[in-house]
């Protein structure tokens, strides 16, 4: 006991039940999320420079589930977020923060249409600002 | 100075705003105030120059970064605070007890409104919040075994950030004046053109700073428990008070943000012009109502699920059993603390959003008394067949428990949002807040105080005084608040200075005697404090462990050596002491070693200090010194990160030596 207690650094004390340390990444990995990256960054500009979709609302959709697989690459390549580092911690804040993010800015938009819908009719002078 | 030449005033390019009419020469009770706090302040100097105090409390207190001191220097912010909140209490009361008629009282409007809304604000920000994340920041640590939190320079940046907060808040009592709309400061009264005056200012950069520390140090306390956990302590062997802790700080994380972009959209409007919370441009003051409420609700219960650990290690250490049910407990805690950004809408019912919406959030307030409920069976279910001890910690446990029970009901009551039309803003809301908060937080921070103190301190506090305290403070609090639910029941409003109706001014003059039983309650506290300071030798704890306790911080000595353990612990079972008392631990008295430490330094006062001076410029539009301060703060963040002295050993012979002592106060008590 004394000689673990030797080395126990009052702030560097980690816990022995997540002794995986913060994973660091490979030269292989970072390539990867860079190739991937520049790949995912290539294809929307590809879409609008060249005017290849005329639907407005198909080429929105796509350009945002694209930057959402971005934003994946980019945890899982830069940032090392997979459901192990940190002994799964990283994960449960991740969807933690989530969460949180929808309940707050899905619950806002309710609330806020659900009040515009009940307000009186505001005079034409005050509207379409 | 009138609204409209206010907005159009020209700035002085170093002093802004800032003239000598900021200065309320003409307010009598605030030069009185201000005399006094010049002469409390000169003698303060002078004692701390005559006893050459000024060098250890630099080194021992100000720069230090153990989490003990700063645990305590939290605690000292939080009482100074609750003097001065509970002061405006008490105005409030005395105002509201004779305003009728023909009488005005003694407080114009326009100081009755600064002074509840900065009631509101010290008690939620300044006192409650200090004594809480104090509490935190002291036990945490000893109770997962551990010598100190994750960052502790961090932690002394924290609590100076808290402390620059509640001193902008203090600044403002004699430079210019706090705002007066009321402690959340709604748009479109917190406007610009609703109070062009720097009270909102005031308000906003006081937060923002405070909100800095409490933030980082949301971020601290979690890291620490998540990763500085003694070997063998699993989640699921945690204390109590440590899981509410952790559900408390990751609130306080996903929270706090919420609350510093709402601020920060309302700045804008003011400064710059934008519309955000306006009411034309596109803008909306709900929209402020609806996101500081989605801070605002969690943030009711980062008070009070710490103070709900508290009562859970306080009921199981006096009734000398394993706490009841000890898994539900933390389910319990962590339903709420999801469920608690669920219902933020109830807070404002009547805004106008339809049905489908109140009624979700109706329920789901419901629901989220289901495990607060399941937490107080847990605690009855744990005193049945306990044997009691009605030390002073368990006395306000049991107060909690029947003052919370009916706070809570009333809470239910105002749940359904049919009866919440008729209570909203009324005095049942305000007593209903008041049952809680007292009943919860300020009766738990009492609890705490009792029972930690001699860990704290090495002495015990007087029983006798203690319980002329908590008997003031019990039949204070309800003699105050009755009234107020009748009242609100009658429809009288929050927020009046005035009164026309002189049926009702009986019930103010009842609750103003509860008011001033409470001011008894206090002065008993501090009394308790002072005697028990004068009877040390006599209520000295010399074995660590006054109370028989369960929990790693009565493992060590009170209080605990810079070190907290020589010897880092194993736990092999919740209540870990108890667990190794039970089992024959034996404490060891050699193979001591040099104990790695961090070490003090002044960086995190300086940057607060720099912080609070940058927020009194922006509040006075001082441009040249806001830019000037901010650049310095920059700077001396940067400064900082070149500074590697950052550590030290405890030498050996240093731990050697004080383990030896306290193996001799062992043998001498025994």
């Amino acid at each position: 006991m004394s000689s673990h207690n030797h080395d126990n650094h009052a702030h560097h004390h980690d816990d022995h039940h997540h002794d995986d340390d913060v994973p660091h990444g490979t030269l292989y990995d970072y390539v990867v999320g860079f190739v991937l990256s520049v790949i995912l960054t290539a294809i929307p500009f590809w879409l609008v420079m060249g005017k290849v979709i005329d639907d407005k609302t198909v080429l929105s959709l796509i350009l945002l589930g694209i930057g959402a697989v971005q934003i994946v690459v980019h945890m899982v390549y830069f940032l090392h977020m997979t459901p192990k580092a940190e002994g799964g911690w990283n994960m449960m804040a991740l969807l933690f923060t989530l969460v949180l993010v929808v309940i707050t800015m899905a619950g806002s938009m309710w609330v806020m249409f659900h009040l515009h819908a009940n307000m009186m009719p505001m005079p034409a002078s005050m509207t379409g600002m | 100075m009138s609204a409209t030449n206010y907005a159009t005033i020209e700035n002085h390019p170093i002093l802004g705003r800032l003239t000598l009419e900021a200065i309320p020469l003409h307010e009598p009770i605030l030069i009185f105030t201000f005399i006094g706090v010049i002469l409390g302040g000169i003698a303060l100097v002078g004692a701390l120059t005559y006893f050459k105090l000024w060098g250890p409390l630099w080194r021992n207190w100000i720069t230090s970064i153990d989490h003990k001191k700063i645990g305590i220097m939290y605690m000292i912010l939080g009482l100074i605070m609750f003097l001065r909140g509970f002061a405006d209490a008490l105005m409030m009361r005395g105002q509201q007890a004779i305003a009728f008629g023909d009488n005005m009282g003694y407080l114009p409007p326009h100081h009755y409104d600064q002074v509840f809304t900065a009631h509101g604000v010290i008690m939620i920000f300044f006192f409650a919040m200090p004594i809480v994340t104090g509490l935190m920041n002291y036990i945490v640590p000893l109770q997962i075994g551990a010598r100190d939190v994750s960052f502790p320079f961090l932690n002394n940046f924290s609590f100076w950030m808290t402390a620059s907060g509640a001193a902008l808040i203090m600044v403002s009592l004699f430079i210019g004046e706090f705002a007066k709309t009321g402690w959340l400061a709604y748009p479109p009264l917190s406007g610009i053109m609703q109070s062009p005056d720097p009270g909102v200012d005031y308000y906003i950069w006081a937060l923002q700073i405070a909100g800095v520390g409490t933030l980082l140090s949301g971020v601290n306390l979690i890291v620490t428990i998540v990763k500085m956990r003694a070997p063998g302590m699993t989640l699921m062997r945690m204390p109590i008070f440590t899981w509410t802790a952790l559900c408390t700080n990751i609130l306080i994380v996903a929270a706090f943000p919420i609350l510093t972009a709402v601020l920060a959209m309302l700045s804008l409007d003011r400064y710059l012009g934008t519309a955000f919370f306006t009411s034309d441009l596109g803008g909306s003051a709900m929209l402020y109502v609806n996101l500081i409420w989605i801070w605002g609700h969690p943030e009711v219960y980062i008070l009070v699920l710490p103070v709900f650990g508290i009562f859970s290690e306080v009921v199981a250490t006096f009734c000398r059993k394993r706490l009841f049910g000890y898994s539900s407990m933390v389910y319990a805690t962590a339903v709420i603390t999801i469920l608690s950004y669920i219902v933020w809408l109830h807070h404002f019912f009547t805004m106008g959003a339809g049905a489908s919406v109140n009624s979700f959030f109706g329920i789901s307030t419901m629901i989220i008394s289901i495990p607060t409920g399941a937490k107080l069976f847990n605690w009855l279910f744990t005193m049945y067949h306990g044997r009691i001890r009605f030390e002073l910690p368990m006395v306000w446990t049991v107060g909690f428990m029947v003052t919370f029970v009916i706070g809570g009901m009333t809470g239910v009551m105002l749940a359904v949002p049919a009866p919440d039309f008729l209570l909203h803003n009324s005095l049942f809301l305000i007593a209903h807040f008041h049952n809680v908060i007292i009943g919860g937080v300020v009766f738990g921070a009492f609890a705490a105080i009792n029972y930690w103190f001699p860990k704290a301190f090495g002495f015990k506090l007087d029983y006798k005084w203690g319980m002329a305290s908590f008997w003031f403070w019990f039949v204070g609090f309800w003699t105050a608040f009755t009234p107020l639910y009748v009242l609100g029941f009658m429809g009288v409003t929050r927020r009046m200075s005035h009164f026309d109706d002189p049926s009702l001014q009986i019930w103010f003059q009842i609750a103003a005697v509860g008011g001033l039983l409470v001011a008894a309650g206090i002065a008993c506290f501090f009394i308790q404090i002072a005697v028990s300071f004068l009877k040390r030798k006599e209520l000295a704890d010399v074995t660590g462990d006054p109370w028989d306790g369960r929990t790693l911080e009565w493992s060590t000595l009170s209080p605990p050596p810079d070190y907290n353990f020589a010897f880092t612990p194993v736990v092999h079972d919740t209540d870990a002491w108890h667990d190794m008392k039970k089992n024959g631990y034996q404490r060891p008295t050699t193979g001591f070693l040099a104990v790695h430490m961090p070490k003090n330094t002044g960086a995190g006062f300086i940057l607060a200090a720099i912080s609070a001076l940058v927020g009194f410029a922006l509040i006075w539009h001082m441009w040249a010194l806001a830019i000037i301060g901010f650049v310095g703060l920059i700077a001396a963040a940067i400064i900082h990160t070149f500074n590697y002295d950052r550590d030290y050993h405890i030498p050996a012979e240093e731990v050697v030596a004080t383990e030896n002592e306290r193996t001799r106060l062992l043998a001498s008590h025994v």
